[in-house]
């Protein structure tokens, strides 16, 4: 009794996307097989298996420490850069494994963005840190960067509110600006899957608002992947949903499915906010 | 009221306690005023003695002036800019990408060098002016008597600045990973996630965002050499002529001053050479200061 309750509160308080997209046969951007990663000794993820579709917004729920930081973070190869972690199994970007040897990360990156927890603009003008992608991969001219600029920053749904002084400093903006800022930066280097890593943690529920659209909006042209602890953020802006515990992905899913009808019993208690 | 609960008479546990508080507060404000104390009567004494000593000569006639009077600092002033410039070229950059290496790579080799820079930390610097004395001084001399160069001594500005540039690197090295060190990982990773190489990361993010602190380091690392005299005594030794020659022994403020103040050939004269030396190399340092104060200023650092 107490079970269907719950879950009828549920369908109604979360505003779960629609029309639902049900791909037959998605197209999958990236995929991954067999997944194990260590921190050190520590086993932190366990055989992952899991699709990302192409163009379509992937949430990745789960309590703290449950590994979905980690394992979006082994999606361009971001962990590299801690000591003494291993990867095991197999990460494919458009059918290529990118822990193969040989893979250049600086490429791999280019390909796969990432969008940080606290926005993390860099010490410059707006303008510079929109242009620091294209630059570091070669784009010089004038006139192009100013128009990767505009377009990207109109994209981040943010040249509204920038386009009068480009040369500010990055710091002058409000926390949710500098996070449309750091997306702008991601679009700059024209990436296929952009990775979320809780975008909109540090911000205010306005600027979480708007992130969300833009999410939805960037959807139509990238594959994203976003890590949230907000559950009802990932039932308004995900297709898919796979849900992490323990170093497990427990259940993956369309987003409606694990929201409302989850297989899996721990998955029903965390959406149904029972735990985590 | 509550204050009914606190007892009317303190116990002579609670004397005891306080009469500690109390006198250990006083010795710790007779210490600072002690310390101030010094550092005060050190700068009146300078400042004084410096600023009577003081005139146009000083800082634009060398000590060679046929008028004694009219002698002055001209030769050691220039000397110790071309000795701290000398030592910068050499041990900025061995000092600052010494740092950059310390904080990109972790492992034994990287801690094994932190240690080793500490260690040199603490090396006394007239032993550093022994050693740059038997690498640089001794070769070159013997390399000038065995091809007969009569102009060319083993003594020059050049095995000066060597002396100098190896007191500052540990310095500088240490300052630059520290402060490296403070810059936060979001920034670095915001790069690293869009493609740019760890050395692009390193050049067109970190090292700005640290640009303040690592200003400060060398500046200290400056400070503390300006002013060394032991490392000189071997390897720059002093020049009664005016040189700006890299290869040819050169006159420096803190030489001038121990000259001046322990072999004196005017007493008057020297004297005034000796007060006036230390004000310079006083005010030398302290424009340093306030340089590093001017640019650690708005430091991406303190915003974050």
């Amino acid at each position: 009794m107490a079970e269907t309750i719950s879950k009828n509160n549920l369908t109604k308080n979360l505003t779960v996307r629609e029309p639902i997209i049900v791909d037959a046969q998605p197209v999958n951007t990236m995929n991954v097989a067999a997944l194990n990663f260590y921190y050190g000794k520590s086993h932190a993820l366990h055989n992952i298996s899991m699709p990302v579709p192409k163009q379509r917004v992937t949430a990745l729920i789960g309590p703290s420490g449950c590994g979905k930081s980690t394992f979006l973070r082994t999606l361009n190869r971001m962990n590299d850069h801690i000591d003494g972690t291993r990867v095991e199994g197999s990460v494919e970007l458009d059918g290529q494994d990118i822990y193969a040897r040989g893979v250049d990360v600086v490429e791999l990156r280019k390909h796969v963005g990432m969008v940080f927890q606290k926005p993390n603009p860099f010490p410059m003008s707006i303008y510079d840190n929109v242009a620091y992608g294209p630059r570091i991969h070669g784009v010089t001219n004038r006139k192009a960067l100013d128009e990767i600029v505009e377009r990207t920053l109109r994209g981040a749904a943010l040249w509204d509110e920038v386009s009068a002084d480009l040369k500010r400093s990055a710091f002058s903006l409000s926390g949710g600006q500098q996070q449309r800022l750091c997306i702008a930066r991601v679009l700059a280097v024209e990436p296929e899957v952009i990775l979320m890593d809780e975008p909109c943690s540090a911000l205010d529920p306005n600027s979480t608002f708007r992130i969300e659209q833009l999410i939805e909006d960037l959807a139509t042209r990238y594959t994203i992947v976003i890590v949230t602890h907000n559950m009802q953020q990932a039932a308004r802006v995900s297709h898919y949903t796979g849900f992490f515990l323990r170093g497990d992905l427990r259940e993956y899913g369309e987003t409606s499915k694990i929201f409302t009808n989850p297989n899996d019993a721990e998955t029903e208690a965390y959406v149904s906010g029972r735990f985590g | 009221m509550t204050t009914a609960a606190l007892p009317a008479r303190p116990n002579a546990h609670k004397i005891m306690r306080r009469a500690t508080n109390i006198s250990m507060k006083v010795l710790c404000g007779l210490s600072a005023t002690i310390a101030v104390c010094a550092l005060g009567l050190v700068l009146v004494y300078l400042v004084g003695n410096g600023l009577h000593s003081m005139s146009l000569a000083m800082l634009t006639n060398g000590p060679d002036a046929t008028d004694s009077s009219k002698q002055g600092l001209r030769n050691a002033i220039v000397g110790t800019i071309v000795l701290i410039s000398t030592a910068s070229v050499l041990g900025l950059p061995i000092g600052i990408l010494g740092g950059v290496y310390q904080i990109e790579s972790q492992g034994r080799f990287a801690s094994t060098i932190r240690f080793l820079t500490d260690v040199l930390n603490s090396i006394p610097s007239i032993v550093i002016g022994i050693f740059v004395y038997i690498l640089v001084v001794l070769p070159v001399s013997a390399f000038a008597q065995s091809h007969h160069l009569n102009d060319v001594e083993g003594y020059s500005a050049f095995a000066g600045g060597v002396a100098l540039a190896i007191l500052m690197i540990p310095t500088v090295m240490r300052t630059t990973e520290e402060i490296l060190r403070l810059v936060p990982m979001p920034l670095r990773e915001g790069s690293l996630a869009l493609g740019a190489t760890r050395w692009r990361t390193m050049v067109s993010i970190v090292l700005p965002a640290a640009r303040s602190g690592i200003i400060t380091g060398i500046m200290l690392a400056l400070a503390r050499i300006a002013g060394e005299t032991a490392p000189l005594i071997f390897t720059a030794f002093g020049n009664h002529s005016y040189s700006v020659s890299l290869f040819k022994p050169i006159d420096s403020l803190p030489w001038s001053i121990y000259i001046s103040a322990t072999q004196p050939s005017d007493p008057i004269v020297d004297a005034a050479k000796a007060h006036a030396g230390a004000l310079i190399l006083i005010s030398l340092i302290f424009s340093m200061s306030i340089v590093t104060r001017i640019a650690t200023r708005n430091s991406v650092l303190e915003e974050k």
